[in-house]
């Protein structure tokens, strides 16, 4: 993965950069020892590693806005940080960069049921937020699989979904106001406790814009009371098609399912082997979740099972109780886990149209064969978002290469029967310079105009989302200045 | 008025335009500005329905009634509910799906499902060069890039002429119900609205009356759901207003239509403005509008506000949190006050940034959102 030269100009003036941060920075917030600033390598994509010039740590808006500012001025790149668990690289720093990381922003700063929102700062994570209400049985529905370490700096800047949004929708849905620095240190407000902002949807474009148009420090999120209950049903088929066909009848028979998650035979099996979850060895299983009370989700579930029938499945279980139901989820919850006892993997998250499931799981099979190497599907199925797993061994030379070019083609495929290249990961370094083939020119020159507003320098989180050929003149523009 | 019938007529008129126009769907929606219209009528039809993948895809020109009848046939429907403005701006014409989106309408069930914005998953759109640009897609998650869905949802046609939108639709629901509280005042109307919307019972709508002097709560879902839900909410909302009354079926969705649309305004004289605002905060500032006919929607968080012609309201109720749009005046009222809210400086100057680089000419509705507060 090609990363731009650092900028030796920048480099050579570390010394400077780091007397001024201190005097905007208590001493803990600034790291500069070379010893240290390698705990800000990498991210969650931990293939690509490189330390920052500076990592700092600030604990407020003002901060970051004289962290920004200063940098700015200096014509340092800043690379804005949650918690570090992109799986796409959006936090891989630059030799050349400072790391800007909110990790130490992470209070609730009111909480209000009557209107049910919270507003905390972002680099508070997404699980605790919704630990912050629930005495009050509130909770953030956006549900991450990485929720646990995830900042909500990250979900907002990643746009990112889980396993939930059929129902509840992703980040940007759920997201009212922030309070956000961009590159000059100007700070700027937009939304509050109010359903919709005024103006231009400003709060909708930075939501996804992977740190690229600003530092979200404060933000105002929608909590909901949670639902009475939740029951799982697991479904198992022989075959995709059926599968697919299954998941089509019930989205449209009227029930909103809280989730709909999908797991193919490799998956399965190797679930079964990690978690011993007593799945049965099928080609497609189903997990179907509804909420409600007791006699709502039996009503619900009456409509899904009556559908799930009528596909002739191999196996048809209910959850009785809360301990059938927590094995239901078991396997699929350690679905990564199990993957990654067997081997290395690498998670892709591109989305497709419903329809077109059973037609990508056949080619993704094919070009498994012709690549060499194993993949296991486990993903979201009622919205389409995909999570092939490609084992590789880290070990072996050339694999981590046949194994990002057999992702390259997924996605390819993903795009060519109508879908894109990322769900809810985001595009990072990862899949960077796939982005013209999803995106004509023009398409893609439409958002870095944005990006020409928001930070007209090209400094922040420079190296990420577009192929580096199409920001090139962009970048180096801002080299030039200096 | 220009007519253009295909995306590539329309985008050759756009790069030829010697003069600002007006961006138009069906014009039911109140921007009468000056300037030719540019209308995207003749960009119509649907050009990909899945009902098993919930997606629709139309040319932005197509009839809202043409869609929404297409949906009804499969069940279906446009789960954020636009509002019809046409009784009471008292405009004709037909609503199109493209005019929908750029003015981002949600009704009631905004609530619950969310707005018109958070159902787009896709655009194609003419910019102010005549530069065909598409974003999103017809996928319901997707992170790819930068998300210029939302941002042209509600940008009214100031950004570009949206060419072709794809959207999420849901299920049509089995029945619904409406719970009629009776409620002394404001404040308790909100009290009954928030405890309704803070229950683990999925209401998806939730207004005050002044008038009737009622809370209203709608619940939606398969016929055993919504008893149940009834019997749970009429005990706890029972605690805070009077005993009520339920309506079902047709005229529980009466009802809804009629908050949609704001329709105790209809045939009455004077400007409309319409306001988001937090939820609590609702009480207090309907009491400092001293209007003459007041509707609340959201929860509250969407004042309704009749007041007679020529009213600054933005200088009567002073600093909120939130903002006012003047959604009904005169020509002159609307060019002295505004129809949008000003925006803080630092947010406006990021607006008119993008303004000036989607539009560089500003040909696409001069004036029509770049209202900024005066230092």
């Amino acid at each position: 993965m090609e990363m731009p030269t650092p900028n030796p100009a920048i480099l050579s003036r570390k010394a400077r950069l780091v007397e001024r941060l201190l005097q905007v920075l208590p001493v803990e917030s600034v790291i500069h020892d070379e010893v240290e600033t390698r705990a800000y390598e990498c991210d969650a994509l931990t293939a690509y590693r490189c330390p920052p010039l500076v990592a700092v740590l600030p604990s407020s808006t003002q901060e970051v806005s004289d962290v920004l500012r200063i940098c700015h001025e200096e014509g340092v790149p800043v690379v804005p940080r949650g918690s570090g668990t992109s799986l796409a690289g959006g936090a891989l720093p630059t030799a050349d960069c400072v790391i800007l990381g909110v990790a130490r922003m992470n209070d609730v700063l009111e909480t209000d049921y009557a209107n049910r929102i919270i507003r905390v700062q972002t680099g508070r994570t997404n699980l605790s937020v919704s630990g912050a209400v629930e005495e009050h049985d509130f909770f953030y529905a956006p549900d991450p699989s990485s929720q646990l370490a995830c900042a909500i700096a990250g979900n907002i800047a990643m746009n990112s979904g889980g396993a939930h949004c059929l129902k509840y929708g992703v980040t940007t849905n759920n997201l009212l106001g922030v309070t956000m620095v961009i590159m000059d240190g100007t700070v700027v407000e937009i939304g509050g406790a109010h359903l919709d902002a005024s103006g231009l949807d400003l709060l909708g474009l930075i939501c996804g814009s992977e740190g690229q148009l600003g530092v979200v420090t404060e933000a105002t999120l929608r909590i909901l009371r949670k639902p009475e209950g939740a029951r799982p049903v697991l479904i198992g088929y022989d075959s995709n098609e059926v599968a697919g066909a299954c998941v089509s009848d019930i989205i449209k028979a009227g029930v909103l399912p809280v989730a709909i998650e999908f797991m193919d035979r490799p998956c399965i099996r190797a679930c079964e082997a990690f978690a011993g979850a007593g799945y049965p060895d099928c080609e497609a299983l189903l997990i179907v979740e509804v909420e409600g009370s007791p006699a709502e989700i039996d009503a619900q579930l009456a409509v899904i099972k009556g559908i799930a029938l009528s596909h002739d499945p191999v196996e048809l279980r209910e959850a009785k109780d809360a301990d059938e139901a927590g094995r239901i989820w078991l396997g699929r919850k350690s679905a990564f886990g199990a993957m990654g006892q067997i081997n290395d993997y690498m998670c892709l998250d591109g989305t497709i149209p419903v329809t077109a499931l059973p037609f990508v799981l056949r080619r993704i099979a094919e070009m498994s064969k012709e690549f060499g190497l194993d993949v296991a599907n486990v993903f979201h199925a009622g919205d389409g978002n995909m999570h092939p797993l490609i084992l590789f061994d880290a070990n072996k030379p050339g694999d981590l290469e046949t194994c990002e070019a057999f992702g390259a083609e997924i996605l390819k495929l993903c795009v060519e029967v109508g879908g894109c290249l990322t769900g809810e990961h985001g595009v990072g370094i990862e899949k960077r310079d796939l982005m013209l083939h999803q995106y004509s020119a023009a398409d893609l020159e439409a958002q870095l105009a944005v990006k020409d507003v928001f930070d007209p320098s090209w400094l922040l989180n420079p190296a990420k989302v577009f192929p580096l050929s199409v920001t090139r003149n962009r970048r180096a523009a801002q080299m030039a200045a200096e | 008025m220009m007519k253009p019938t295909s995306e590539a007529e329309l985008a050759g008129c756009v790069s030829e335009l010697k003069t600002p126009v007006q961006v138009q769907g069906g014009g039911t929606r109140g921007v009468n500005g000056p300037g030719d219209v540019l209308s995207t009528t003749g960009l119509s039809g649907v050009t990909l329905y899945e009902p098993g993948a919930l997606t629709l895809v139309a040319q932005a020109g197509t009839p809202l009634e043409d869609i929404v009848a297409g949906l009804a046939a499969e069940n279906q429907r446009l789960a954020f509910e636009p509002m019809d403005h046409r009784a009471l701006l008292g405009s004709d014409g037909a609503p199109t799906i493209g005019g929908v989106v750029a003015a981002n309408v949600s009704g009631p069930r905004r609530v619950q499902s969310g707005a018109c914005r958070d159902f787009l998953l896709g655009v194609r759109f003419v910019d102010g060069q005549g530069t065909v640009i598409r974003n999103g897609g017809r996928v319901m998650k997707n992170v790819t890039g930068y998300d210029l869905v939302k941002l042209m949802a509600g940008s009214w046609g100031t950004l570009g002429v949206l060419s072709e939108v794809s959207l999420k639709v849901l299920p049509q629901v089995e029945t619904e119900a409406t719970l009629r509280i009776g409620v002394p005042d404001a404040a308790t109307g909100v009290q009954v609205l928030s405890a309704g919307l803070g229950s683990p019972f999925e209401v998806s709508g939730a207004a005050y009356d002044p008038v009737a002097g009622e809370a209203l709560v709608r619940i939606e879902g398969f016929a055993e759901q919504v008893a149940y839900r009834v019997g749970k909410l009429r005990d706890v909302l029972g605690q805070i207003g009077a005993p009520d009354t339920v309506e079902y079926g047709e005229k529980s969705e009466r009802i809804w239509v009629n908050i949609r649309d704001v329709a105790p305004f209809h045939g009455q004289a004077g400007d409309v403005w319409r306001m988001s605002v937090k939820p609590t905060d609702a009480p207090g500032i309907a009491a400092r509008l001293e209007a003459d006919d007041l509707l609340f929607d959201w929860g509250g968080g969407l004042i309704w506000a009749r007041v007679p012609a020529g009213t600054d309201l933005r200088a009567r109720v002073g600093s909120f949190s939130g903002h006012a749009t003047l959604v009904r005046a005169s020509a002159e009222t609307r060019a002295r006050l505004g129809m949008f809210h000003p925006e803080q400086p630092a947010l406006a100057a990021l607006s008119r940034g993008l303004r000036d680089r989607f539009d560089p000419r500003g040909v696409f509705n001069p004036g029509l959102m770049d209202q900024v507060v005066e230092a």
